[in-house]
Order: structure tokens, then sequence, then C-alpha cells
């Protein structure tokens, strides 16, 4: 065998075996607790909606009903404020040194340990406004390490429509706004959905920025029947304390106390790891999805 | 048109171009590679105005009027010069929402005049038939390449424009598909001033009643070499330049 061949079969195999490598590890993180979870029984109805107990496993309920919530509460701001970034560096921002500082903000705030984000989440929407630890100030922590990412992965996904059909629409005397509303929005649709969907994985999934934000309390039970918005009590009100999925993983293994603290954490772990897949999946999906219904084929 | 020239950055790309387009007439312009015929081309549009850092100077008057000037909107002319690309780039829309795009921008809403305009259109883009029965459900990305260029040309026809630029409209086409548009240009020359560029002298001759040929000077700037009737230029061209280019001598 010649040496070229050699060294063509011996970067293949090894390119193979850091991808199974990669796959393995993602795989065991998966089975490890889906698998746990499955053996203390945390895999049920009544361990994801049922409340929190500490003479027996109990659910979770009230914490992934604050995950949604924190997850929504904080699309809400970053999807419009990243679509309109998005527009704005793609098409109206002229290439100077303000887009210049802007995309070196948005690198160096995506970049930030998002602990850091937290504690500056503290200061800013915790003590200064004194409102204390509160859903709202978790999101507005997530929205400022998120917005800059959301808004980079709008920008590029207008970008990628080809200048054929934006000019397509200009040469038919239409203004500017009316051809990226009517042609190039559509067209960028499936990279912006794949954008959101990835951004709300990390939504989910973040720990860090929220402990000092959105807190550590988790209430026994909710009653969702109060509906009055400014009551930090009701769980639909934005300033409510809303320990999060992440963050109650966190706590648990940090200073729970009870005997089946372990098991909750493991079921915990594996709604985590597994919604966190779909995310990723259905981003994926969808994207291809709208792809396909706005090619019409 | 005269003096124009075009310059990207400090490139010029285009220089002293003059001339005048008849009314009601089928012009093209030939020439080799990087002559500039398509950004003369968008001279009459104003397309140019997209691309960061070219830069047009001289006149372009339509009916007379200057069409640089500050008073004009690029966007009202680009009504009134409409202009069809090279790559058919039909909108991520059905056929019908396609053809109306052009009239409901500019606030045509009536349902039943923007029937009358998408029929009309089609009709005159010889793609009525094949199209009617959907309308609404197909989308006019899962044309064919043929029919998504006369969709294009349909779009262009429904906001009723004076001049119909074309930028090689069926280079991306077979030859039956470039045989049925330019069937169409003949059939539009009665209603519309068409300017269209291509770089196959056959359907330069089989179409245009007017031929400008272009091509590079020594500084790679793209010049008009002369302007005359299409059988002239095939036939007897004034210019040797030409003669050369035409005979296949070089281009």
């Amino acid at each position: 065998m010649s040496r070229v061949l050699v060294a063509d079969r011996l970067a293949t195999a090894t390119l193979w075996g850091i991808a199974i490598a990669v796959v393995a590890v993602l795989l065991g993180i998966i089975a490890h607790f889906v698998l746990a979870a499955a053996g203390a029984g945390a895999l049920s109805p009544s361990f994801l909606f049922g409340n929190p107990s500490d003479t027996e496993i109990g659910g979770i309920g009230p914490i992934l009903f604050n995950s949604v919530y924190v997850l929504v509460l904080t699309l809400l701001i970053t999807i419009p404020l990243g679509i309109a970034g998005g527009i704005y560096m793609a098409e109206y921002a002229r290439e100077g040194r303000l887009t210049a500082l802007i995309r070196f903000s948005q690198e160096l705030i995506s970049s930030v340990p998002s602990i850091v984000v937290g504690m500056f989440g503290l200061a800013l929407f915790v003590s200064a406004t004194r409102i204390g630890y509160t859903a709202l100030g978790g999101s507005l922590a997530l929205v400022v390490f998120n917005l800059p990412l959301l808004a980079r992965l709008a920008e590029q996904a207008i970008r990628a429509v080809p200048a054929d059909e934006r000019h397509g629409s200009l040469a038919l005397g239409t203004s500017r706004w009316q051809t990226i509303r009517h042609v190039v929005l559509p067209l960028a649709i499936p990279g912006i959905v794949t954008g959101i969907i990835l951004t709300a994985g990390r939504i989910f999934g973040e720990a860090a920025a929220l402990i000092f934000t959105s807190g550590l309390a988790t209430p026994a039970r909710y009653d969702f029947s109060n509906l009055d918005l400014l009551d930090a009590r009701s769980p639909w009100s934005p300033l409510h304390p809303a320990t999060t999925l992440s963050v109650y993983i966190w706590k648990l293994n940090s200073e729970g106390l009870g005997q089946f603290v372990r098991q909750i954490a493991d079921g915990s772990a594996a709604v985590l790891v597994l919604m966190v897949l779909v995310f990723n999946v259905s981003a994926r999906g969808l994207g291809r999805l709208l792809q396909r219904r706005i090619s019409g084929a | 048109m005269s003096d124009v020239s075009v310059h990207y950055g400090a490139f010029r790309a285009v220089r002293d171009v003059a001339l005048a387009i008849p009314p009601n007439s089928v012009t093209a312009f030939i020439g080799p590679s990087g002559c500039g015929k398509s950004t003369i081309l968008r001279c009459f549009d104003r397309m140019n105005d997209l691309i960061p850092g070219a830069r047009v100077s001289g006149r372009v008057l339509l009916d007379g009027e200057d069409i640089n000037a500050p008073a004009v909107q690029a966007v009202e002319l680009r009504r009134r010069v409409g202009l069809v690309f090279q790559r058919p780039n039909p909108f991520p829309m059905s056929i019908f929402e396609n053809v109306v795009y052009g009239p409901r921008r500019h606030g045509v809403s009536d349902r039943r005049e923007l029937d009358a305009i998408a029929e009309r259109s089609l009709r005159r883009a010889a793609l009525w038939d094949e199209v009617k029965d959907d309308l609404r459900r197909k989308s006019g990305l899962a044309l064919s390449g043929g029919q998504q260029q006369r969709l294009c040309i349909a779009r262009t026809i429904a906001v009723d424009p004076e001049v119909i630029l074309m930028d090689e409209p069926a280079s991306a086409l077979d030859p039956i598909a470039t045989l049925r548009i330019e069937e169409l240009i003949a059939e539009l020359r009665a209603e519309y001033t068409i300017v269209i560029v291509t770089h196959n002298m056959q359907q330069a001759s089989r179409v245009s009643d007017r031929t400008a040929f272009f091509t590079m000077g020594q500084d790679r700037a793209g010049y008009l070499v002369e302007l005359d009737d299409t059988v002239k230029i095939f036939t007897n061209p004034r210019e040797q330049l030409t003669e050369d280019y035409i005979s296949g001598r070089f281009g």
C-alpha cells in the first residue's frame, strides 16, 4: 500500500473514531439519566406534573411550569427584538464603525460566562429594582445573552436570501420595507425558526444566570386559579420567584435534604436532557418542513 | 442616454455611452462577457443604485425626463421600467400572488381587479392556459424554468410598465423554452419598449429591430461600438470590430 493511501486510511479511521466517541458520550449522558430516572420511577406523569414532597419522590410540576414560563417570557422579548436587530444589521446598517462595534459586542456578550450575567442581573433586576427574585428578572438576564445570538442568527438567515429575489421585488417598484416584509422574511423564516429553537434549548437548560435572578424558592404547590398578574404568589405573574429545572437540579445536588434527593435530581436531569434533545431535533425538522412549504415542491 | 459612465469604486466599468431607444421596438444589446451590457441595462431603472460603491454619471432620459434627477424616486421609476432577470426568480408564494405582487404593493386590493390583472398578465405572458387551474394552490417555485421565466414576465407586465428590460432572459432555459420567450417578445413589442441583453447573436437577430454592439477597451471599461438596425449590424456593420465579433473572430 502506498504511503498516501495509508495516510488517507489513518485519517479516515481517526475521524470516524472521534465521531463515534462524540456520539457515544451523548448517548451515554442520555442513557445514564433516563435509566436512573426510570429506575427511580421518576418518568411518570405524577413526577412530571405532581407537586414536590419531602417524604416521597413527589413531582416537579411547579418547577417544570417555571421552566416553560421563563422560556416563553424570554422568547416573547427575544424573538421580536432579535428579528428586528437581524433585519437592521442585514438590510439597513451601513458597514462601518457602528456595525463593527455592534458585532464585537454581540460576540463579547455571547461569550461572557453566564454566572457573570447572573450577577449582573442580580445587581440590576433584583437589587436595584427592589422587586426581589422574579421570573421577569430571570428572563431579562437570559435576554441579555441570548438576544445577541438570535440577532446574529436572524441576520445570517436574512443575508442568505439571494440578491435576485430581493432585486426581483425592488424591480417592480416596491419599497425596501415591502421587499423585506413580503419576500425576504418569508425566505429567511426557516433559518430564523431554527435559530429560535436552538436559542430556546439554551434558555431551557440555563442555570447559572438564573440562580441569582429568578431565585431558588421552591413552592410546595401553585394556585393556578390566581390570575392576578401583579401578585407574586400567582404562578402566572412575571413577578413570582421561579426556580427552573436546571436551577432545581443544582440546588438538589448542592444543598438538597431528604431521602429522595438523588432520584429527583436524576429524574429532573432526564427531563431536561430529553427536552433539550426535542428542541434540537425539532429545530432541524421544522426548519426543513418550512423550507419545503415555502419552495412549494 | 448620453455620456453615461458607471464606476464601481475606482474602477470604471462603462464609459461614455450615448444611445437612443425608440418606443415600441425591441433593442438588443450584444457583446463579449464583461463589456457592461447588463450594467448599461440597469441604468434604465436605476438598479445600479442597489450595488454598494456603484456610481452612474451622465444623463438618462425617459420621455424627456432625467431619471437620475433628485425629484425622481427610484421606486416610482421602476414601476414604469420593468426588469426581467437572467435567472428566473419567482417569489415563494402562489402563482396568483406572484403576478399580483406589484399591484398589491401599489395599493390595489379589490379582488375582482386583482383577478383581472392576473388573468390579463398571464395571458399576455402566454402562461395562462398552463396554470389557470391551480393559480392559487401552486407555488411559483414549483413551475418549470421556462414557466417561471414567463411568470416573471407576467409579474412585470402586471404593474403596466412602459419599458421592459430583459437581462439574458433565456440563457438559463432549454431551447424550446427559449423559443417561447422569443415568441413572447415579438408579441409584446406592440405595447412595450423592450431592451434585451443577450449573448446569443442568433437570438438578437431573431427578436430585435435594433442592435447595439458593446465591447471592452484596453482599460477594461465597456463602451458602445455601434447601434443600428439589426439587419444592418448583422449584414453590413460600419465598424470592423462589430464585423469581427458577429463573424465569430473574437468574443
